[in-house]
């Protein structure tokens, strides 16, 4: 991520903020800490420096370093920020209504991190997003990965990956949504061929680049489309496939063999009925949690018992908000009711972090407590699947950006007048002394 | 684990439910006056009704239950520790600590760590609107003119639609239904329990409101022009003259129809007959609206046409508490968990608290959802209340008695008392907590619900 020189001026105006993002080490004492990675700590403390985290452990082994600042939530719960695998807020605007595939079309390029959403989402404890484009699409195009870390544009907010790419997958649909007028199919069996057809395109592309062998007359043109399939075909960008029917989820599981693509399906509310079949395949799942099924023919059969349905066949489980489907403030409730449906308690809290953030290929940064990892995590009142707990606090990358506290958050927090409008996005505290 | 011939009975019965249901509520409809299914009124009926329903009962034992609750929230009085319900024919015929209050031999025991009143919706579509999304399923709302009173309820109602059975295994027992937001006057609201084989078996109260909608989904026409030929409002001046032309014109009507000799009244009018309803305070207009100043707008049409109102939805009610509380008119609060969107922007998940510390009579509803969740279940976005400022108990009534009472059905329902229906709901802890299952659900005196939902 890179400051603008705006950023820096206002941040020196204010005195501290981003330019001077936490010097000193932090060390949040006395929670009960949920690492989800190793076994919950009855009363833990963790230590974070530098926006990563340093250590973790029960309170009587983890040292506070000397001149660390100490901050007490002796009572409180401690837990990873909550990664959200499908959202949509900032807006949904990728592919138009020009062609039912269209892998050029980036979500970067539409976001406004202005919406309200983004301050809701921080109020309910989430920390790192993939912002999907809609699904009325066979494929919508480039989803982007996000950090809640606080911006004034988009470029701010993005994740990059080790080369420096915006990190993203790609957003793909089948089923009815993705049926429409023309250009767009009407029936299955053309929707799958249409996505067969543009693999194939893909992977010819792909050769002729490789068959060129560097050779700037032989290479074929540039097809930014193309380009982000290639690395679809190549692994480095996950198919994010919106499903809902058993077949229609078994046709994601075939395309996805046929072009060795990885793949995550999302919503999936007949994977009930195709659990072994999923697990066999070794392809994750990330479930939307609604209050009732319906809506239309093909979530007709939702359950609140797919999430440990998945979880007992074997499945890797996530949720997700598909917000503003589901509110991000809601996001621990849907993990809950999977737990009322019969999931495990550690699947649940896995299904919000580190499974998530394995879906998202960052694993390696985001979804536990661990040392080394980025210092994203929140601050519980109580248990995170009771319905009396609130978010207290949100801290990304060692700096708080939400805090229940602060009046200007509760509003987002609970609602109220102005909650709705577009706001500046989610500084909590930087013109504050202490931040 | 010691289990009574009773229980193991009652086992094997239930394998048998669906079938077996829908014959007993068949013979209800043969044997029984059916004005006492029907209506609160007929409730004074009781005495006179018994001896058929201790006939009924011989038949079905299943009838005869004993409710175990570790606690029961009666909403009348204090929370009972350790208590007991008896359900006789339908009703509740007693009620106390367990202690004191003895099990008749035979009857069915049922246990549970919490019981609560059989829980009510204050305003939702269930029912109308169905589970798939179709056109074939959705008569919530009809679109050929922007006013309609003359809609019922009764016509539309399907019984067996899954959103009823899925509301149900929540423990909802009783819907305020019907007609839902979206036109000027969409048709009229209707009250049921979530059994019964026909809308006649469920039926509670036949009109109970008359839907009105002062919010943006009413006012499809724009300001240049309607894409309704004229006939839609595009703005809130034309939608509040075309609602108080269409009052004037009832009171000419209604004047009319009383005064005028024979020969020169005027031909009966669906339309004018239900809005004159609403004139003489017999059914309250339910108006839908959202911001301050539509809320402002509702209760100046309740004073100059001196009408019983229900505020509906009301996500800014929380900017006009001073002004709702004066005009002495209960809310039916949207749901907790609506999206903040739109001319819901300024919603608050403390509004229900804010209303209830004024004094307000408060109820909450599912509302309508044209997508998915296609309904939301009352009992959740009730307990957001109760972690949002409302204690547990103003939750609870807020989907129990205080629903009961701003609809005019609580001497019938939302609340455990002797005499009152034997709508129950049981829960395996708080119900209010997302991990708590709904255990059983009874609908006057029968099991419509077992598991853990």
């Amino acid at each position: 991520m890179r400051n603008s020189t705006f950023l820096v001026l206002v941040s020196l105006a204010m005195g501290g903020g981003v330019a001077r993002a936490q010097e000193t080490p932090r060390a949040f004492v006395g929670a009960r800490i949920l690492p989800i990675v190793g076994s919950e700590i009855e009363r833990g403390t963790l230590i974070v420096d530098k926006g990563k985290i340093v250590a973790v452990g029960p309170m009587d082994s983890v040292p506070i370093p000397a001149g660390a600042e100490r901050i007490d939530v002796s009572g409180k719960t401690l837990m990873p920020g909550l990664v959200d695998t499908h959202s949509h807020i900032g807006g949904i605007g990728a592919a138009d209504a020009s062609s039912p595939i269209q892998p050029d079309a980036r979500e970067f390029d539409a976001i406004n991190v202005r919406d309200s959403g983004f301050r809701r989402a921080v109020a309910g404890g989430l920390t790192t997003l993939n912002i999907m484009p809609g699904s009325g699409h066979l494929l919508s195009g480039q989803t982007v990965y996000v950090k809640l870390r606080g911006g004034n544009t988009i470029e701010d907010i993005v994740i990059r990956d080790s080369q420096g790419e915006i990190a993203g997958g790609i957003k793909m649909a089948n089923g009815t949504n993705s049926m429409r007028d023309k250009p767009f199919p009407e029936t299955r069996a053309k929707s799958a061929a249409l996505v067969r057809e543009k693999y194939i395109k893909a992977q010819e592309y792909r050769d002729k680049i490789a068959k060129a062998a560097g050779d700037a007359e032989k290479m074929p043109a540039r097809d930014i489309g193309l380009e982000a399939l290639v690395e679809v075909l190549e692994g480095r960008r996950i198919v994010h496939h919106h499903t809902h029917r058993h077949d229609d989820i078994i046709t994601v599981l075939r395309l996805s063999k046929e072009f060795g693509f990885r793949v995550v399906l999302h919503h999936v509310s007949e994977a009930w009925k195709v659990a072994d079949e999923i697990a066999k395949a070794g392809v994750p799942c990330s479930v939307i949690q609604v209050d009732c099924p319906g809506g239309k023919l093909e979530a007709s059969e939702l359950m609140f018992e797919t999430g440990g349905v998945l979880e007992r066949a074997g499945a890797k489980v996530a949720y997700h908000t598909d917000d503003w489907i589901n509110d991000s403030r809601f996001f621990f409730r849907e993990a809950a009711l999977g737990v009322r449906a019969g999931m495990t308690r550690t699947g649940a809290l896995k299904s919000l972090t580190i499974n998530g953030a394995e879906m998202l290929d960052l694993g390696d940064r985001v979804g536990s407590l661990e040392p080394g990892k980025d210092a994203d995590f929140v601050v519980l009142s109580g248990d995170p699947f009771s319905v009396y707990t609130h978010v207290l606090q949100t801290w990304v990358e060692g700096k708080k950006v939400f805090d229940r506290d602060d009046p200007k958050d509760r509003l987002y927090a609970v609602g109220g007048y102005g909650a709705g409008r577009e706001q500046q996005p989610y500084f909590c505290c930087f013109d504050r002394e202490d931040q | 684990m010691r289990f009574s011939i009773e229980q193991i009975r009652r086992w094997c019965s239930v394998a048998l439910h669906g079938r077996r249901g829908t014959h007993h509520a068949r013979s209800i409809a043969a044997d029984e006056p059916r004005r006492y299914v029907k209506t609160g009124r007929a409730f004074t009926a009781f005495s006179s009704g018994l001896l058929l329903f201790a006939s009924l009962a011989v038949r079905d034992a299943s009838a005869q239950i004993a409710v175990k609750g570790k606690k029961v929230h009666t909403m009348a009085g204090a929370t009972i520790d350790d208590g007991v319900v008896v359900l006789r024919d339908g009703k509740i015929a007693a009620i106390g600590k367990s202690a004191q209050v003895p099990i008749p031999d035979g009857m069915r025991v049922i246990e549970a760590s919490v019981v609560t009143p059989g829980l009510i919706d204050a305003h939702s579509t269930v029912g109308l609107s169905g589970i798939f999304n179709h056109p074939h399923d959705q008569d919530q709302l009809e679109r050929s003119a922007p006013i309609q009173p003359e809609l019922r309820a009764l016509d539309a109602y399907n019984p067996k639609e899954k959103l009823v059975e899925w509301v149900r295994s929540f423990g909802i027992t009783t819907l305020h239904t019907g007609h839902g937001p979206g036109e000027l006057i969409s048709g009229q609201t209707f009250i049921v329990k979530t059994a019964g084989n026909t809308v006649e078996d469920a039926l509670v109260v036949e009109e109970a409101t008359i839907a009105a909608t002062l919010s943006e989904e009413a006012r499809k026409g724009d300001y240049m022009g309607s894409d309704k030929g004229g006939k839609s409002p595009g703005t809130r001046g034309k939608m509040m003259a075309m609602l108080r032309q269409e009052l004037i014109k009832t009171q000419e009507y209604m004047r009319k129809r009383e005064k005028a000799e024979d020969d020169k009244k005027p031909d009966r009018d669906l339309k004018y007959d239900a809005l004159a309803r609403a004139l003489k305070k017999e059914i309250p207009m339910l108006i839908t609206a959202h911001k301050a100043q539509d809320i402002a707008n509702a209760l100046r049409l309740a004073k100059e046409f001196d009408l019983k109102i229900i505020l509906d939805g009301a996500a800014e009610s929380h900017l006009m508490i001073d002004e709702i509380k004066a005009a002495g008119v209960p809310v039916i609060l949207h749901p907790t968990m609506m999206r903040a969107y739109g001319e819901m922007e300024n919603m608050s998940f403390e509004t229900a608290s804010k209303l209830r510390k004024a004094g307000i009579p408060l109820a909450i509803q599912s509302g309508f959802e044209g997508y998915v969740p296609k309904t939301r279940v009352v009992l959740f976005e009730a307990g957001i209340t109760a972690a949002n400022g409302q204690t547990f108990e103003e939750a609870l009534a807020s989907i129990t008695i205080d629903a009961a009472k701003i609809l005019g059905i609580d001497k019938r329902v939302g609340s455990l008392e002797v005499g009152k229906d034997a709508d129950l709901a049981l829960y395996d802890g708080d119900p209010f907590e997302y991990t708590t299952h709904c255990t059983t659900t009874i609908v006057n005196g029968k099991v419509t619900h077992e598991g853990k939902r």
